[in-house]
């Protein structure tokens, strides 16, 4: 059992919660993620880590209400426990000093890309990061991003804060003004890195994604996380989940995580049909709770 | 060969290759496959008490000598044949830590079974059922027999709770060490757990096995991936363990390399095998994993293995309409365990021998609709001593198809060998161990298993665990590397 140490809402339908979990805390590195079961009959599902504390022995995961597990989890509040999380998996970011990275973190892959983002920095980078939002509540991590990065730029589609438009826009911006760009990570919807992709493969410049496939043990088991690289399967539990996002083939991975969206609808109406009695949810969580 | 002065078997040896081998009672195939509730129902007292009159009592028991784990059958089957089944018991578990597993999984025609003296006139005894029988009866007693043990006040981590790594745990927990077993997975059990389907071994035996090793004192941490959570230079060096087993089992499904892999529908075996075994995904959604619906859908697995199978007969009890194995050698060549491709034949398994697929077809949208095979013919003896399959020129066949399970072996998992520097690696990635000692390359790091065989069986995963935990104690007690 993990217990949540602290949980708070930083955006509608987006909670960060403080984890104790001493082990993955100690060792956990940008670019990493962990993987999280919330009762005994729920499913494995990869959530991104935001932060660690080593001293505090406790792991900041950010995580976005869309089907029924993440809006279980979104129910959960401070004093309760998730009953398994395992990490930190994955191969962590590869951060050296390479000269000017533009971090770009789309939705909740802003909680992705910001230890990274951190990390480029603490390494003598000059950082620029483009965090997108659909609209201005769903901007996250502002003051944090902000700290860390030389110069920060926010997008909203709705144009309802800072600037309207998308997180390409204002690439295509740096590159058209000729700001020397060594490296690209983009993290975010499938769409945005591949749109970042076609952007930066014209201009040459080396640009890595963080790729989310479904995922069951996350520790090179199942193979479930296959994605097409460069034509090669290989898997982004193992392999990634960061690649050359100039390799990889965005539209599988969309074909892929397509494959159980009609048992997901199916869970998730049954979930919000039951989630107007908390008792339900509150009972499944004490169940789950024992071993 | 005579029996033993003592022996308390009436029947004189011709006497005794006059009884047949006891059949296992069965469910029936019909009923079976269309339920998760395990094939074979075990023998009586009585059936096992029948099929122990069987044993020859070899002065020499070739039996013994190919088990993996040593199990000294003459002895357990006396105690049977006098009645003492919990005697019988204790006895398979001076050398065998999960019985109740091995007497359900192992392949006992390759191992003590192949070797009975019997089977040079007529079937060998059934060991393999007996071993099962006075394992549950143990069970259903509720009595171990608990060995006597002096502690030592060394400490072995051990990497995987497999049948290897339960192995090592269960050999030195019984020396005197201290042990601790740390599992990726929230569920314990590794392969016996997330890839053997209930209806081959429930998972309430492996739940009772590890239930007795606990109650031996070994200790159980789930959730850590070592060599990521924590790694094994950690373990020794701020977690003072004094010795550490690897025993992280199969890596990453292989692939074909044939266009359609990718396609929805298309499956390795471990991911369709996880989803239901450990997952539960089949009974979504009371449970909230998914799986694709299999209700009348044809499905096949390609491959020849215990996993083929495991996949298949899976598929074919969630409701599939066609369930084929795809196999591109003949049955001869099959590895999966002799009693598995029977039991499954049974079932109403087709299997497409001497085929193989080339591609895999897709509607235009991502979803796979057909394996577009090629037939085979054998050919020269390859590396592997069977003949090598050839594809005959224009034999090509579509198989219409909405889900195909990929189960043509795995590739060493890196995490571990990665993260452990002067840990060394063969070629193929998995780590190198002596097949004598299972010594790694590192100062008190042993391993064994599949993650320095490749992927084998759970009776020489134990097997490796059984030798390294001869010489991790040998090390912790001497001190000597």
């Amino acid at each position: 059992m993990f217990k949540i140490i602290h949980a708070q809402f930083i955006a509608p339908g987006i909670k960060r919660f403080v984890l104790e979990a001493p082990r993955i805390a100690r060792k956990q590195k940008a670019g990493q993620f962990v993987i999280l079961r919330v009762y005994q009959e729920g499913e494995r599902i990869p959530i991104t880590i935001e932060n660690s504390d080593p001293q505090r022995g406790t792991i900041n995961i950010v995580v976005q209400s869309a089907g029924k597990t993440t809006q279980l989890l979104n129910s959960l509040n401070t004093g309760d426990s998730i009953l398994d999380v395992v990490g930190p998996l994955g191969k962590p970011s590869e951060i050296e000093k390479v000269g000017t990275v533009v971090v770009i973190g789309g939705g909740v892959g802003t909680a992705m890309a910001y230890p990274s983002a951190a990390a480029f920095k603490r390494a003598g980078n000059r950082v620029i990061t483009i965090i997108g939002a659909r609209t201005k509540e769903l901007v996250i991590l502002e003051t944090e991003l902000r700290e860390v990065s030389d110069v920060l730029m926010i997008t909203t589609d709705d144009g309802s804060y800072s600037d309207k438009g998308f997180v390409t826009d204002k690439l295509r911006q740096l590159i058209e003004n000729g700001t020397r760009i060594d490296l690209v990570l983009a993290i975010g919807p499938i769409v945005m890195m591949k749109a970042v992709a076609e952007m930066t493969r014209k201009e040459n410049i080396h640009t890595v994604v963080s790729l989310n496939p479904i995922m069951i043990d996350g520790t090179g088991m199942c193979g479930g996380c296959r994605v097409l690289i460069d034509n090669k399967s290989e898997f982004a539990c193992v392999d990634g989940p960061e690649f050359d996002a100039h390799k990889v083939n965005f539209g599988v991975l969309v074909q892929r995580n397509s494959m159980y969206r009609d048992a997901e609808q199916k869970s998730l109406q049954a979930f919000k049909h039951s989630a107007g009695d908390p008792a339900t949810t509150q009972c499944a969580l004490a169940q789950g709770g024992k071993r | 060969m005579s029996p033993t002065a003592k022996s308390l078997n009436p029947f004189s040896l011709k006497e005794r290759i006059k009884v047949p081998r006891q059949l296992m009672p069965e469910q029936p195939a019909d009923e079976r496959n269309k339920n998760f509730n395990e094939v074979n129902l075990g023998y009586s007292p009585e059936l096992a008490r029948q099929e122990a009159l069987r044993c020859l009592e070899c002065a020499k028991p070739t039996c013994t000598d190919n088990c993996p784990v040593g199990v000294n059958v003459k002895e357990f089957v006396e105690l049977i044949v006098a009645g003492d089944f919990l005697g019988a018991a204790a006895k398979i578990r001076e050398d065998n830590v999960l019985p109740a597993v091995t007497g359900r999984v192992c392949p006992q025609e390759d191992h003590c079974e192949g070797k009975c003296l019997l089977s040079k006139k007529v079937k060998p005894l059934g060991i393999g059922y007996l071993e099962r029988f006075v394992a549950d009866y143990e069970q259903r007693m509720g009595t171990h027999i608990l060995p006597n043990v002096t502690p030592t006040g060394k400490k072995v981590a051990v990497v995987g709770s497999g049948p290897s790594g339960l192995t090592v745990a269960g050999d030195l927990i019984q020396k005197g060490h201290k042990v601790r077993v740390f599992e990726a997975l929230h569920e314990l059990g590794g392969v016996l757990v997330y890839g053997i389907p209930e209806f081959r071994l429930p998972k309430q035996i492996i739940r009772e096995q590890l239930d007795y090793m606990r109650e031996m004192g070994v200790e159980f941490e789930t959730d850590v991936v070592v060599g990521r959570t924590v790694t094994i230079d950690e373990l020794m060096q701020e977690e003072g363990f004094d010795a550490v087993y690897i025993g992280t089992g199969a890596g990453l499904p292989q692939f074909m390399g044939i266009p359609g892999e990718h396609l929805n529908g298309v499956y390795s075996a471990n991911e369709f095998l996880t989803r239901i075994n450990l997952m539960k995904a089949y009974k979504f959604p009371t449970y909230d994993e998914p799986m694709l619906d299999l209700h009348g859908k044809d499905v096949a697995v390609i491959g020849g293995g215990n996993t083929a199978l495991d996949a298949i007969r899976s598929a074919l009890r969630l409701g599939a309409r066609k369930a084929y194995v795809i196999y591109r050698r003949s049955e001869a060549e099959m590895p999966a365990r002799a009693e598995e491709v029977h039991h499954a034949r049974q079932e109403g398994i087709d299997f497409q021998m001497l085929t193989a697929p080339v591609e895999f077809l897709s509607d235009g949208n991502g979803w796979l609709t057909a394996a577009r095979c090629v037939r085979m013919e054998l050919g020269e003896p390859d590396s592997s001593g069977r003949r090598r399959p050839v594809p005959i020129k224009g034999s090509e066949v579509d198989l219409p198809l909405s889900v195909a399970i990929m189960a043509i072996g795995t590739t060493a998992n890196p995490i571990v060998q990665s993260t452990t520097p002067g840990l060394g690696t063969d070629k193929r990635g998995y780590i190198q161990a002596d097949s004598n000692t299972q010594r790694t390359t590192r100062k008190g790091v042993f391993a064994g298993g599949d993650i320095v065989t490749g992927a084998a069986t759970v009776i020489l995963a134990m097997g490796a665990g059984r030798r390294a935990a001869s010489s991790i104690h040998d090390y912790l007690t001497t001190g000597e590397w």
